[in-house]
Order: structure tokens, then C-alpha cells, then sequence
């Protein structure tokens, strides 16, 4: 194929792209949008086919990796979603330093000039550090949401100061290797290892209650780590498509941090909920009491309810529970209580895992609201059951001087009666104690989400 | 125009028009969506799948083509996981779309 076409090919494959990202706007437009995505990605192998040897290694591979792709995609639990998403940024980031480094190696077969003109290098260097960091950060925030890692920041004296040189004496490696006048390999390790490590470090200090935001930076990084390589390789189509994911990322960091409350930079930095999981009533000292029931007393109090709003949260993917829960909204639903859902958007451990799980559990989409389009009702509401979710509905977020001051929550506390589903009184993420839980109106109910909600539906 | 423009000044042009499309398409998608969004985006930045094969693609075979089909593998786990899973994610949404019309 001549470039003339090929270039007019991945014009093609790049409209789909956007396509594909424009069905979203809709449940009922998202399938279709999906299939123009694979549409694209087909025409962009198909004509990169065109132009490559060595047709029966790269086949296999792709066939290879498309039935690992297949079998991950069709076992993962959806409550494992966002191990799985931080899993695929590592590979996006491996990827884009693995090319890069082959083409330093082999710019011809590039399309690039024998010696690398410093353009080149500049954007090399980019596709480089960005890929690196975007894998090691995958890397450990994979561990931590799949818990094979502590969810608590890792913190140490002199961290950013550590932080900071690195990056300084990286970018030195990098005009190093950029000034010099052949391939300078020894510069372009060093700087492709710190790359490494501070992807590393920077993700270290943050916890497990900011993960949303983590977990949809990496998602932009891994774009910018595509389009970067799309900007050494000359290949328009990389950079549309890198571009629109790390956009797509960086709106979605910007929407996390609004619904937190918490300035961008100040969750990069880390190192908040420290506390993470240590015992609750911190502050005055004084023992606060709270009130705790069984699972039948909570269902009586649901059954005879007219207005019964469930808000779900981590605790519900942990412990699988959503199937469960949808037996519990039908068997109330069947009594005549009109039953809902509420939905933080910073409930669970990237942004929309709560919507995903009760869609797995076909929960009807309309009983499923957000944040904005509910809150004003608790207030009209005889039940409130939060089920795993703490922060979101902690009432501290409205008194000046709490550290999630400012935080929009829901306003569960408004709401007749409150029933609160809990493994025990130890404070969320966020390490502050919840006055929510030791208001009079509340009920505490003790266990396992899953276990406490069946014995519920058997009760009612 | 006077000389040659540097193929670098028109990437950026495509780079700083491509941010833009993003950034008014994807705030258009619904909050309830937002896992499909982030595992299609995911399938998305698997193109690097095409740079990989490109790297993988020169007659004379060095090193540097293995990596590249190590690069290759990577992509492809990305782009056949991401597209899949997504399309899982979606038909749940379609089931609840049924039951509520």
C-alpha cells in the first residue's frame, strides 16, 4: 500500500475511534460504539500489516495475546474491574518503552532517519519516561487494589525531595542522550530506569480511598504514553488515539477529585488516611454509644417502610454482595416500597464500579440514580441502608475544620431512620470517625455485607 | 507558505485538535458508564499494537524485533482484553435497559 493510503486508512480508524467513545453518551448507544472501536482497531492492523515483514511472528503474537485478552476479559468478576484496568495500563506502558527502545535501536524501520535527528529524541524520550512510569505505577496500584499489597500509603521523610531529584537528574540523562551526536544507549537506560523507579515512588504514598483518582490517572498516562509514541513514529493516528484516552483520563481524574473534594496535587503528593483502618472515636476520648440491631430487625423496619434508599459502596464489592442485594430490592419492591439506589461517584475503587455491579446483578437502571438526582429526596425518605460505604456518608464533610470538609456527600443523615451494614466500628479510609453512626436514629448492623443482606431477604 | 513546516509542528496540530475532540466527547458520557469508558479507552490505547508491529516488522531480524513482538503481545492482550470486557459490561446494561422499558 502506498503511505498516501495507508495514512487515509488510519484516518479512518481514528474516526471510529472517537465513535466508539461518542456511543458512550448513552447505555443504548454504548454497544454500538464499542463495535466501531474494534472496526478501527481492525482497519489500523490490518493496513499496519501492509507495511511490516515478518508477518507469521507478529500474527502470532497477536494471537498469543488476543487469547489471553479473550480468556482475562470473559473469567474477571466484575468486582475485580479495576485490578483488571490497572493491569492493562502496565501493559500499555511496557509496550511503549519495548517500542521505543527498538526504535533507538532500528529507526529505519521506523520510517525514521539512520541517526536519530533531535526531534526525534525529544519525542522518544517523552514516549519513554511517560510508558515507564505509567507501568511501574500500574504495577503497584494493581497490587494494591487486588490486596496483595497493604491499601495504606507508604510514606517516608524526604519523599518529594527524593522525588524531585530524580526527576532532575533523569531530565539530565535525557539532554544527554538528546545532545549526543550518536545513539547514546548508556543515557537512555539511565533515564528509562528512573522513569521506572519514580513511577514507582509516586504511587507508593498514595492510599487505597484515593484510588479512583490513581487508577483514572494512569489511564490518562497510558494514553499520553501512546500518543508520545505516536509523536516518534510520525503517526497521526497514535496521537489521536493516545490523545483521546489521556483526556479521557484527565476528566475523569478531575471528576474524582471534585467529588473528594481534594485538590489534584494534594492526592498526587499522597500520604492521606493514614489511619486507614485503625479504631474509631478518636478525638475527645469519651466512649460514644451507638445502637446496633440484627439483620430481622432491620428488615421489619424495611418491610414496613414506604421509601427505602440503599447506598451502596466498597463494602458491596468486597464482599460480592450485589446479587444478593438485588433479591433484597425485589422481595421489598414486592411489599409496594419504592426502593433505590444511591451513587457516590467516588463509591467503590474507580469511578463508576458501583453502577457496573448492580447492572451485573440487573438492578432496573432507573432505580439506580446519582448523587445530584437523589440527594434532595432522603430527606422524604423512611430508610436509608448503607451497605460498605463510610466516607461518603459521613456527615463531618459539612463542619468546618474536618479534614473531608467541603466533600459533597450523600445526605444519608437526612433521612428518617438510618441502618448502617458494617464489619465492625474501625473508621473508613479516611480515618475519621462517623457521627452518622452515632446519631439516634441509626442502627448499626454488624457483619458481612453479603451475609448480613441474606439473612435480610430471608427475614422479609 | 515559506519552506517546509517540521513534521513535528503538524503533529502537535493534530495532537492539540485531538485533545479537544476528547475532552467535549468524553464529557458527554454518562457517569453510569464510566467503567466501559475506562476499559474502552484501555482497548483504545492498545493502538500502540501498530508501533509494536512496526517494531517487529523489519526483514533483517535483530533483538530489537523480538522486543517488538514481546511489544506486539502486550498491545494485543490490551486490545482483545479491553474490547471484550467492555462488550460484557455493556450487555449487563442492555438486560436492566430491557426490564425497565
Amino acid at each position: 500500500m502506498s503511505a498516501n493510503l495507508v495514512a487515509l486508512a488510519y484516518l479512518i480508524a481514528s474516526v471510529f475511534f472517537i465513535l466508539a467513545l461518542k456511543g458512550l453518551s448513552s447505555p443504548l448507544t454504548a454497544r454500538r460504539g464499542n463495535l466501531f472501536g474494534m472496526v478501527g482497531m481492525a482497519i489500523a492492523v490490518i493496513t499496519t500489516l501492509t507495511i511490516t515483514k515478518n508477518w507469521a511472528l507478529i500474527l502470532a503474537c497477536i494471537a498469543l495475546g488476543g487469547t489471553i485478552g479473550a480468556v482475562v476479559a470473559r473469567r474477571v468478576q466484575m468486582t475485580a474491574m479495576p485490578e483488571l484496568v490497572a493491569f492493562m495500563h502496565s501493559l500499555v506502558g511496557l509496550a511503549a518503552v519495548f517500542i521505543a527502545i527498538a526504535a533507538v535501536n532500528n529507526p529505519v524501520s521506523f520510517g525514521l532517519p539512520a541517526v536519530l535527528p533531535m526531534g526525534s529524541k525529544l519525542e522518544l524520550f517523552l514516549g519513554t519516561f511517560i510508558g515507564a512510569m505509567t507501568w511501574s505505577g500500574s504495577v503497584i496500584a494493581f497490587l494494591k487494589l487486588s490486596g496483595r499489597m497493604s491499601g495504606a500509603p507508604i510514606t517516608f521523610g524526604g519523599q518529594h525531595m527524593v522525588n524531585l531529584i530524580l526527576a532532575v537528574v533523569m531530565v539530565v540523562f535525557g539532554l544527554w542522550f538528546f545532545f549526543s551526536e550518536t545513539t547514546n544507549w548508556p543515557a537512555f537506560a539511565t533515564m528509562t530506569a528512573i522513569a521506572f523507579v519514580l513511577g514507582f515512588l509516586i504511587i507508593v504514598p498514595i492510599g487505597g480511598a484515593d484510588m479512583p483518582v490513581v487508577i483514572s490517572m494512569l489511564n490518562s498516562y497510558s494514553g499520553w504514553a501512546a500518543a508520545g509514541i505516536g509523536f516518534s513514529l510520525g503517526n497521526p493516528m497514535l496521537i489521536i488515539a493516545g490523545s483521546l484516552v489521556g483526556s479521557s483520563g484527565a476528566i475523569l481524574s478531575y471528576i474524582m477529585c471534585k467529588a473528594m473534594n481534594r485538590p489534584f496535587l494534594s492526592v498526587i503528593l499522597g500520604g492521606f488516611g493514614s489511619e486507614g483502618g485503625t479504631a474509631a472515636a478518636v478525638g475527645d476520648g469519651t466512649q460514644k454509644t451507638y445502637r446496633s440491631g440484627s439483620a430481622d430487625d432491620a428488615a421489619f423496619l424495611m418491610g414496613n417502610a414506604d421509601s427505602v434508599i440503599i447506598v451502596p459502596g466498597y463494602g458491596l464489592a468486597v464482599a460480592r454482595a450485589q446479587h444478593s442485594v438485588k433479591e433484597l430490592a425485589e422481595k421489598l419492591h414486592e411489599k409496594g416500597v419504592n426502593v433505590r439506589f444511591a451513587i457516590h461517584p467516588v463509591a467503590g475503587r474507580m469511578p463508576g464500579h458501583m453502577n457496573v455491579l448492580l447492572a451485573e446483578a440487573e438492578i432496573p437502571y432507573e432505580q439506580v440514580l446519582e448523587m445530584d438526582e437523589i440527594n434532595s429526596d432522603f430527606s422524604n425518605t423512611d430508610v436509608v441502608l448503607v451497605l460498605g460505604a463510610n466516607d461518603v456518608v459521613n456527615p463531618a464533610a459539612n463542619v468546618p475544620g474536618s479534614p473531608i470538609y467541603g466533600m459533597p456527600i450523600l445526605d444519608a443523615h437526612k433521612a428518617r431512620t438510618v441502618m448502617v451494614v458494617k464489619r465492625s466500628m474501625a473508621a473508613g479510609y479516611a480515618g475519621l470517625d462517623n457521627d452518622l453512626f452515632y446519631m439516634d436514629k441509626t442502627m448499626m448492623v454488624f457483619g458481612d455485607a453479603k451475609k448480613v443482606v441474606e439473612e435480610m431477604v430471608k427475614a422479609l | 507558505m515559506i519552506g517546509e513546516v517540521d513534521p513535528t509542528i503538524i503533529n502537535l496540530t493534530v495532537f492539540v485538535l485531538a485533545v479537544f475532540v476528547g475532552y467535549h466527547v468524553v464529557w458527554n458520557v454518562t457517569p453510569a458508564l464510566h467503567t466501559p469508558l475506562m476499559s474502552v479507552t484501555n482497548a483504545i490505547s492498545g493502538i500502540i499494537l501498530v508501533g509494536a508491529m512496526l517494531a517487529a516488522g523489519p526483514a533483517e531480524t535483530d533483538w530489537g524485533v523480538w522486543l517488538g513482538a514481546v511489544a506486539v503481545t502486550l498491545a494485543a492482550i490490551n486490545v482483545f482484553g479491553g474490547f471484550l470486557v467492555t462488550q460484557r459490561m455493556l450487555e449487563m446494561f442492555r438486560k436492566k435497559d430491557k426490564k425497565g422499558s
